[in-house]
């Protein structure tokens, strides 16, 4: 069964989502989150996920403050009131 | 675009990269952005640049997803925003690298400082372009709000 969570926007993404700052999803997954904000917002797909259709290596993304890739990534499963961010790598040189 | 900075926090920022040389030093721009592209800088947040424990740190900075996140959730309680990166170029110019480029985001900006011989010396700022084939430059005003 679906749920209600909270998908946090860094500000680099929210030209992206209507300037936006969280948006409310209905989701069973994290993959299935972000799918529905990507479809919702189209603009913010580019910059998270590659032409391959993975998430780009760059973009990391938190579940109640643990990374995804600690639990079972896209397909983690979600429970009412769960925070997802999207957190951008920071690196340069 | 303009990117405004209290003289004080560039102040620090100066001391923060002279103090990290010769390993690059790096932090967050924290402030609030306008319309137009303007913002404005009250203060910065430093980070550890999490090369220098891979021994990479004289041409690379990279910075913690887990302190993203502890930042932008200290500074949403306060209404405030990262703006995006300072970081210093130890004896290179304060212009953005291929590196810089290839892992840069749209919307932040990149406040760059060349430390020669350790003292801080040319700040400039950049803002990835649309297309992401290259920077443009923000004019960097220093001032009092």
């Amino acid at each position: 069964m679906s749920t209600s969570v909270t998908i946090l926007i860094p500000s680099a993404l929210r030209p992206s989502v209507a300037g936006l700052v969280e948006v409310s999803v209905e989701a069973k997954t994290v993959g299935e989150a972000l799918g529905v904000l990507t479809s919702t917002h189209q603009r913010v797909k580019g910059h998270l996920y590659g032409e391959d259709g993975r998430l780009r290596s760059f973009v990391n993304i938190y579940l109640n403050d643990r990374d995804i890739r600690e639990l079972e990534r896209e397909a983690t499963p979600l429970a009412a009131g769960d925070e997802i961010a999207i957190v951008p790598s920071m690196a340069g040189g | 675009m303009t990117l405004r900075i209290e003289p004080s926090v560039l102040e620090a920022i100066r001391g923060a990269l002279e103090a990290a040389y010769p390993a690059e030093g790096c932090g967050f721009l924290v402030g609030e952005a306008g319309e137009n592209g303007e913002a404005v800088v009250r203060r910065h947040e430093p980070v550890h640049n999490q090369r220098v424990e891979a021994g990479s740190a004289r041409n690379r900075y990279e910075i913690a997803p887990g302190d993203f996140l502890t930042t932008e959730k200290k500074l949403r309680r306060e209404g405030l925003d990262i703006l995006g990166t300072y970081h210093s170029h130890p004896d290179h110019p304060a212009k953005p690298s291929e590196y810089d480029r290839e892992h840069a985001w749209p919307w932040y900006r990149y406040l760059i400082i060349s430390v020669e011989l350790g003292v801080a010396r040319d700040v400039r700022v950049w803002q990835l372009a649309d297309d992401r084939m290259g920077f443009e430059e923000h004019t960097l005003n220093v001032g009092d709000s």
